[in-house]
């Protein structure tokens, strides 16, 4: 083989983690409704499928934005030549709008200050492009959404380094962890660029406090960095506490002015997108928000290598500028996300599994440390492995989102049908009973051993919660 | 917290901060003059004209047609909505199979069926920008470098070096020879980077050429392909006009030349940059392509697709409407004609002036030879000439020196982007401005004889200036340092 570069060669791409590897058996044997009831169900796959119905009947009735036509006329020949980075300005407006009402209105967003890219992807790698050299860092509050190796990481060449977040308290980021994390950069003699947070997070399904978004905004300010807030997410926050964007923050200390923190202003951008909001990520819409003039003029000069086509800015132009459809699609979407993931949550208590209390995402972090064989990630993946091939899930472990703690699963809920999440809660409780509520092991379903007294708590623990309805271990 | 200018410029960057972006160079400055006034035939008659975007939009009726006749191809109509749902949530970088395969299908036809392009080596990628980015990424480490026949496209600047950290060697080729390609040059050029401790990783060609119009032989395609299996290097192919080449000799893709019994050729070494926004003409929809013979490339080139992925809104359609082989047929075959007939139409008015220019037979421009009109043959010339263009005559065309030409006077003037009254408008202008300059030319001349002969000025000067006007056509130009690509 001829030479390749090294970013061809290596594997910072990422994708030989257990994230894709999932997939990949998925891709082998995929379920189907009819004609494939026993494949693996794909609960790995952060997919909202709830609303699609809402924007057919949208299209129906549209006609015009379908047929590439404007009030009756062609315009196909403008949309196919349209390929100017600043986007087709009816688009910018009506996304900067729809972020607006997703904020409930709260905060407003500038078309001219968004840049349009291809997904979240290309959003997130341009803006590191922009914000770091190789080999300088961005601190990350773990667990993160494995596709960040990769996004952040891969061409740029900048660096990763975790902010460690446990469940002592929920995952949330506290002081401490964050100024560890700088330190542990400073040691490796990584520069820190900046933080960036996933905002409601991925993978953990929940919204930041305000305290924390004011920890971080702090904690940037103090040290002169830039902080991403990857907010593709804040249209799925269907329960209270209810989604603060960290443009909201920046207003309420008043920012938007010249009075001595426009320079922290023009330090915070904001990432979004419509593949979980819309659940179109086929369309490959994305999009950077960011105050400071100069990001927004390089990140729109990067998007050249990833613009959106011409022909899905139309479509969601014409869609998005429907403030009737905008308003019923939120409030519908949040309706729907809330009660799957109550059916989720649920039946995983039937099990006698709990989640960590989530009010936004299209997932559930889900706690299986007690059916761990032993508190190791060894354990972890051998528990998935049997998940994947036996109990035929693709759920996503916890490691491939670097989460510091073994036994948590992130476990989708909106990318498929009701029946067959039924199908999947049942397969899950079936696996629970059949290792772990039976008491005496004499060799048939020995794959997991236990000791003795933790085997016999933990039967009694699984039965307690199967018969009670208890509500899940707190986290927020 | 008070921050100095310099902790400022830090916090972005040096990417972010710098100009390799490339959008200061002549080649986007005339782009901005067109925005501040572009023609209009009725509300801006006296706008400029834009001559600088090579973009096809002579068979968008033919397209207009196969959509309103096939609404199943778009997913938001009554009749395709069915699919809406599917589409909408495929975000697979493998691409739609049938995208892939219409793709490789349009592509063989494109090439006359002489060529099979495998599905399975099609990569997605964000235009043909973001396809030579990504190749490039591929291909080269940060400081490694290709090789690349001057004159090329300005965009080469920033899509192959701009984030990637590669840089572009030129290849000298000559006005004098049409700007062939040769043997020597090739060679030149690889030396001087290996003097440099550059280490060159592949050889990047056009074909058809951005900004020549011409394509390459068989011959010197054979000779490409023996220098880069002899060097061990890469061979990139941007294929994006193939379908604009309207005209006997017809074009060769290096996927002919790869064929053939006589050629001895590491595959792993080639890979074909496509696209459908100059033969389709659709560059809004942002459908680039990477085609390579090397297994390890389509790997990694298929990862970094995410990150300029094709709308599967617009898979779809591609790949409707490209396996609708009828319609493909007719489309490459009435698109070329349309393309002979308004190349012949500007070039013929063009030689009426006596404005000639490179002979073509592809692309959506002409590269025009304008030397005559030059004040000085060398590139400040060049500029002021340009400038005239822009600001007088009213047309923004894309001065030489902005493509690495090696020698001033050259420009690139784009045709099919407009439609005929426009195109006639366009060169009633030329042949005002032709016409000015030579009535110009012979009153200074007539003022210059008159200097000479009052000996006020001094004679070295007036010595050269009196050469350059009675200079034929194409012999050598002066040694400016200017002349010689860097």
């Amino acid at each position: 083989m001829c030479m390749l570069s090294t970013k061809a060669t290596c594997n910072s791409h990422g994708q030989d983690s257990s994230y894709f590897l999932g997939w990949q058996e998925y891709e082998k044997n995929p379920f189907h409704e009819v004609s494939n009831t026993n494949g693996i169900i794909q609960m790995g796959l952060a997919e909202n499928q709830l609303c699609f119905d809402i924007l057919k009947s949208w299209l129906a009735k549209n006609p015009d934005a379908a047929g590439f036509q404007r009030n009756g006329e062609s315009i196909f020949g403008e949309l196919a030549l349209f390929q100017d980075y600043h986007g087709i300005p009816e688009f910018k407006k009506a996304l900067a709008e729809f972020m607006s009402e997703i904020r409930g209105n709260k905060v407003s967003f500038d078309p001219t200050h968004l840049v349009l890219t291809a997904g979240a992807t290309s959003a997130n790698e341009t803006l590191m492009f922009c914000l770091a050299e190789p080999g300088e860092a961005f601190l990350l509050p773990t667990p993160y959404y494995p596709g960040f190796d990769r996004d952040l990481k891969w061409r740029t060449g900048v660096e990763i380094v975790p902010i460690h977040c446990t469940s002592s308290n929920g995952f949330q980021v506290t002081e401490t962890a964050l100024t560890e994390a700088y330190q542990e950069a400073q040691k490796r003699n990584l520069r820190v660029k900046g933080v960036l947070v996933t905002n409601p997070s991925n993978p953990l399904g929940t919204t930041m406090t305000r305290n924390e978004l004011n920890m971080l905004v702090n904690f940037v300010e103090d040290k002169g960095i830039h902080l991403v807030s990857d907010e593709i997410y804040s249209g799925t926050a269907f329960s209270t506490p209810s989604f603060v964007s960290v443009m909201e923050i920046l207003k309420e200390r008043k920012c938007v002015d010249d009075n001595g923190c426009s320079e922290l202003w023009n330090r915070i951008h904001v990432v979004y997108s419509l593949s979980k909001d819309l659940g179109l990520p086929g369309f490959r819409v994305g999009a950077i928000y960011s105050n400071d003039d100069r990001v927004v003029s390089a990140a729109t000069k990067m998007s050249s290598f990833g613009l959106i086509s011409s022909q899905t800015q139309y479509l969601l132009a014409a869609m998005l500028s429907d403030k009737k459809l905008t308003k019923n699609y939120i409030s519908e979407n949040h309706k729907r996300l809330r009660q799957r993931q109550k059916k989720l949550v649920s039946g995983l208590q039937k099990a006698g599994i709990s989640c960590l209390k989530g009010n936004a995402g299209l997932f559930c972090w889900v706690d299986m440390r007690h059916l761990l064989r032993s508190n190791t990630f060894e354990a972890e993946m051998e528990l998935w492995k049997k998940i994947v091939y036996e109990v035929r899930l693709n759920i996503s472990p916890g490691s491939s989102c670097h989460c510091t703690e073994p036994g948590w699963f992130r476990v989708c809920f909106a990318n498929m049908s009701e029946d067959t999440l039924d199908l999947a809660l049942q397969r899950l409780k079936a696996f629970v009973t059949e290792y772990y509520n039976i008491p005496e092991v004499n060799g048939h379903h020995q794959t997991i051993r236990l000791n003795h007294s933790r085997r016999r708590s933990l039967t009694k623990w699984v039965f307690r919660l199967s018969f009670d309805d208890r509500s899940p271990i707190p986290g927020r | 917290m008070g921050f100095t200018l310099s902790n400022q410029q830090q916090l972005l960057s040096k990417i972010a901060t710098g100009t390799g972006h490339g959008e200061n160079t002549p080649y986007f400055d005339g782009w901005k003059a067109f925005d501040s006034d572009p023609y209009h035939p009725t509300t801006n008659p006296q706008g400029v004209i834009q001559m600088g975007l090579a973009e096809n939009q002579l068979s968008f009726d033919l397209i207009q047609e196969w959509v309103l006749k096939n609404p199943e191809a778009s997913i938001c109509t009554a009749q395709g909505a069915k699919e809406f749902k599917d589409i909408a949530i495929f975000q697979d970088y493998h691409g739609l199979p049938e995208f892939r395969k219409a793709v490789a299908n349009f592509m063989g036809k494109v090439r006359g069926n002489r060529v099979t392009f495998n599905p399975d080596r099609i990569v997605m990628s964000g235009g043909a920008t973001g396809a030579h980015e990504m190749v490039a990424f591929c291909l080269a480490d940060p400081g490694e470098a290709f090789l690349v026949p001057v004159p090329y496209y300005p965009g080469f600047d920033r899509d192959l070096r701009w984030r990637t950290g590669v840089q572009l060697l030129p290849v000298a080729c000559e006005s004098s020879n049409n700007f062939k390609i040769t043997r020597a040059a090739l060679e030149d050029a690889y030396e001087k980077a290996q003097k440099a401790n550059i280490r060159v990783k592949g050889l990047l060609i056009t074909n058809p050429s951005n900004p020549l119009g011409t394509i390459l032989d068989r011959e010197t395609l054979k000779s490409l392909v023996t220098f880069i299996n002899e060097k061990n290097i890469h061979l990139v192919c941007d294929e994006i006009y193939a379908a604009t080449v309207f005209t006997q000799p017809r074009f060769i893709s290096i996927a002919e030349i790869l064929e053939e019994e006589d050629v001895v050729c590491n595959r792993d070494l080639v890979h074909i940059v496509y696209s459908l926004s100059k033969d389709m003409g659709f560059p809004g929809f942002r459908v680039g392509i990477v085609y390579s013979y090397n297994d390890a490339v389509v790997n990694c080139a298929r990862k970094m697709s995410s990150f300029g992925l094709v709308s599967t809104q617009t898979q779809r359609l591609i790949a409707s409407m490209l396996s609708d082989n009828e319609f493909v047929d007719r489309f490459i075959v009435e698109s070329a004609k349309r393309l002979e007939e308004r190349h012949t139409k500007f070039t013929e008015g063009l030689e009426e002036q006596g404005t000639t220019c490179l002979k073509s037979n592809g692309g959506l421009f002409v590269w025009m030879d304008l030397h005559k009109h030059l004040k000085e043959q060398t590139f400040e010339a060049e500029m002021a000439l340009w400038r005239t263009i822009i600001n007088e005559v009213k047309l923004n065309v894309s001065p030489g020196v902005s493509f690495h030409c090696p020698q001033p006077g050259w420009f690139r003037v784009c045709f099919v982007n407009m439609d005929d009254q426009t195109m006639e408008v366009a060169l009633e202008r030329i042949r005002h401005f032709v016409l000015q300059d030579k009535e110009a030319a012979v009153v200074a001349m007539k003022k210059k004889k008159n200097c000479w002969q009052s000996k006020k000025l001094s004679l070295s000067f007036n010595h050269r200036r009196f050469d350059e006007v009675n200079m034929s056509p194409h012999s050598p130009i002066p040694q400016s340092p200017l002349v010689r690509a860097t």
